[in-house]
């Protein structure tokens, strides 16, 4: 029955597209900072790797964002096709930042393009590192756009529904949501976290598989320290998205945390299993909940007793919000652990067990950005736009989207068998060893 | 000029960009694997993939752009296309996807050279007109019908409808004519020859067939929609100018000389041809149900747009004169004698 609704078929090759486009836009937004703070601090200190390391970046980041590019084009198509009602009805209020996200994906395209391939083209680097900040602001203000978009969906304002019709409509208003501040910025910084540890993973399998070259050292050292400090961004972010929950959208958080009736002194569920409404095998942690609602023990936080019961988004999004903050938490202590063990001198970061949770940081950090997202947007549930229009009725009639489902999984398993093909020949056949000694070679040969 | 005359100017005006552009890189693969299949393919190669190379994401944002502009300036063609379009518009979106990205891994990446590779990009081109086509007579009417107030597209009198197939005909014809004319400046302004002359003969191939085939559809529409063929009569002088700027690419491709200037003419045919086009559909988005003024957005929102639109324009005029100055106009790149590629 549920398979030939097209309202559940549209809402699976939605989640299909989104989870795939995720992991290349994740990386998309966050490593052009990854490359601009190499190729700067390259220049800074005339250090040939941090420049190298920024060139061999670009080359990986090239095929991210190709398929960035094509699954981003696809979800916004898609958008009007499996969701006609939503975007007939968004289109007359938030169209404003998805029209201003394709100027910033325009202006990221093209000097993508200019960057790429003016390489050694000017005299003086700094030139052409210039070209590179066009790059990381379009890439960061599109996700800031499309996260605008998002958090209208979760908390939509600026119009008014009058007898059926939309009427004060203000564009502006509607882009400043009050789950703006919160969920930009978490999707910011969790992106250049994610990126920071994908790199740092690239770097620890180099190492582990036994080249032993500066070069990777100084790349996953950089890498950490970065990984570490938006990691701890992140988690700051993360309690502030708990408060914004609590005040604006407190079924989410009384859902992702099992929290069935209103109390005070609420404590926080970790894992467990449901059985009616109590958690077995869980951790509690006391008062905990009310902390990470209103910043104080003693105070209320709702339950989902206070919402009808279709209204409650679906309880399983508990084991979402655990995945994520577990490695998120997982992830700034370690990447902690490391930069101190670096600075001490402490020898047990080079045991081969150390080295495979450095490599299993980025999958992890993938991994807690599609928990995220699954958590958000489950987590909204019934609601396609909360309070004004559900999934179901935001969706198409049409009776094809099942073929759609099978024709987009066959696409998205292409691509990613694609990218991973193509990254892996890219580097296995020029190894870092090998370029670095070819540019001593041509830089000896000039000189002569 | 009211709101909405500007909205769909607007967003005519990058439908038009992106046909162009697009019919460069979809005509250049085609090209590409045809000179292959007849054992030419070094002739081509190089001249197409450096122009190719770092423009072909910019291509790919003027759709993008398009269609996110419908929905913002008439958010209600979301209920009648979204609906109706899911499966011409998911195909069109998995050709667009695996094109662009195997042409990334191919170029940036692997450096695949395989011919089977080679021929699958460029069918990939051809068919992607033919699938994105489609659209322009759905929106003549008679193709999506409405049942109990939800619309759904009638696929075999689509399929089954000449009007369609001359459609799609002429875009194929369009695509290759368009992308020769553009290859044969490109290749004679790097100095190729050889690859000069190539493009010179297919452009002079394509001519007649998009010529024909664009007749061809008004001769079409007389019988699928007489109102809008009556509006294209009325509008028969901007066609005339159209067809005398075709004539004089076509002049000076056969003359060989100024072929930076007959690409310039032939943008100014597709121009007007388009844009009288666009004219004689007004208002309709979808005959008989959709016109611009029915489906436009509210006053604030049309305004927001077009306020981000200029403002907008003032960021990426300048930077695409970059790109081109670096990569179209700048001699040393255009002949190939310095490579700075990541």
């Amino acid at each position: 029955m549920e398979f030939q609704d097209p309202a559940f078929l549209s809402r699976i090759l939605t989640l299909l597209t989104l989870s795939f486009h995720i992991l290349y836009a994740t990386i998309g937004v966050g490593v052009p900072l990854m490359i601009m703070i190499a190729q700067w601090v390259g220049i800074k200190k005339q250090d040939e790797h941090y420049i190298l390391m920024a060139r061999r970046w670009a080359r990986g980041f090239v095929i991210t964002v190709a398929v960035g590019v094509v699954t981003g084009t696809a979800i916004g198509l898609q958008l009007s096709l499996l969701w006609p009602n939503f975007m007939q009805l968004a289109g007359n209020v938030i169209a404003l930042p998805l029209f201003m996200e394709v100027f910033a994906f325009f202006f990221e395209a093209i000097f993508l393009g200019i960057y790429l391939y003016t390489w050694d083209r000017f005299e003086d680097q700094r030139k052409h590192f210039l070209f590179l900040i066009p790059v990381a602001l379009g890439a960061a203000a599109s996700s800031v756009f499309i996260t605008i978009v998002n958090a209208f969906m979760n908390q939509p304002q600026g119009f008014e529904i009058l007898d059926g019709e939309m009427v004060n409509i203000s564009p502006l208003l509607a882009m400043f949501s009050p789950a703006v501040p919160t969920k930009v910025a978490h999707v910011m910084a969790t992106a250049f976290m994610t990126s920071a540890f994908v790199l740092a993973s690239i770097a620890a399998v180099r190492l582990l598989r036994g080249s032993n070259h500066i070069y990777h050292k100084k790349a996953l050292f950089l890498t950490m320290k970065l990984g570490l400090v938006f990691a701890i961004a992140t988690a700051l972010i993360g309690d502030f998205s708990g408060k914004y929950l609590a005040e604006y959208q407190p079924e989410k958080l009384a859902a992702a945390e099992w929290h069935f009736e209103t109390e005070e002194e609420a404590g926080l569920i970790l894992f467990g299993i449901l059985d009616g409404e109590e958690a077995k095998y869980a951790i509690k942690i006391p008062y905990a909940l009310s902390i990470l609602a209103h910043s104080n023990p003693f105070t209320e936080v709702k339950g989902l007793n206070e919402f009808p019961e279709d209204e409650r988004p679906p309880l399983w999004i508990h084991y979402l919000f655990d995945t994520m903050v577990m490695i998120g938490m997982w992830l700034a202590f370690f990447s902690f652990v490391y930069v101190v063990a670096v600075w001490r001198n402490w020898t047990f970061i080079r045991a081969k067990w150390f080295q495979w949770l450095l490599i299993a940081g980025g999958p992890l950090a993938l991994i807690a950005i599609e928990a995220g997202w699954w958590f958000t947007e489950v987590g909204r549930q019934p609601w396609v736009l909360r309070g004004y229009m559900t999934v179901d009725q935001a969706a198409t009639t049409s009776g094809q989207v099942d073929l759609m489902i099978i024709l987009f999984a066959g696409l998205y398993l292409i691509l990613g068998i694609g990218t991973a093909v193509v990254l892996t020949r890219m580097y296995k056949r020029n190894p870092v060893e090998i370029e670095l000694a070819e540019r001593e070679n041509s830089k000896g040969g000039d000189k002569k | 000029m009211t709101l909405e005359i500007i909205g769909i100017s607007v967003l005519w005006l990058f439908l038009f960009l992106y046909v162009i552009v697009a019919s460069i890189d979809f005509g250049a693969g085609f090209f590409n694997a045809y000179s292959s299949f007849v054992g030419k393919q070094h002739i081509l190669t190089g001249v197409i993939q450096r122009y190719l190379s770092p423009v072909w994401e910019v291509t790919n944002v003027f759709f993008v752009f398009f269609f996110v502009g419908v929905i913002g300036f008439f958010p209600q063609t979301a209920f009648y296309y979204g609906t109706t379009l899911l499966v011409p518009a998911s195909i069109a979106l998995i050709l667009l996807a695996i094109r662009g990205s195997y042409y990334a891994f191919a170029t940036y990446g692997a450096k695949i050279n395989h011919r089977g590779y080679i021929y699958m990009y460029g069918l990939s081109g051809l068919l992607l007109p033919a699938a994105l086509s489609p659209v322009l007579a759905m929106s003549e009417g008679g193709f999506i019908q409405l049942d109990n107030g939800q619309p759904y597209l009638d696929y075999w009198a689509l399929f089954s409808s000449p009007l369609m197939w001359s459609i799609v005909v002429l875009s194929l014809t369009a695509v290759l004519y368009i992308s020769a004319v553009f290859l044969t400046w490109y290749s004679s302004k790097a100095g190729d020859a050889k690859a000069t002359d190539l493009m010179r003969k297919y452009a002079l191939v394509w001519a007649a067939p998009a010529m024909v085939t664009a007749a061809g559809i008004i001769y079409e529409l007389r019988g699928h929609n007489p109102e809008h063929y009556t509006r294209i009569l009325d509008l028969w002088w901007v066609f005339a100018v159209s067809f005398l700027l075709f004539a004089g690419t076509v002049y000076l491709i056969w003359k060989k000389r100024h072929y930076g200037w007959a690409f310039i003419l032939l943008v100014g045919q597709f121009f007007t041809a388009f844009f009288a086009y666009g004219a004689s559909h007004y208002p309709y988005l979808l005959y008989p149900y959709l016109t611009i003024y029915d489906s436009f957005t509210n006053e604030a929102m049309a305004i927001a747009l077009i306020i981000a639109f200029i403002a907008g324009l003032f960021l990426l005029l300048p930077s695409l004169y970059l790109l081109f100055r670096l990569f179209l106009f700048d001699k040393d790149y255009v002949e190939g004698k310095s490579d700075y590629h990541a």
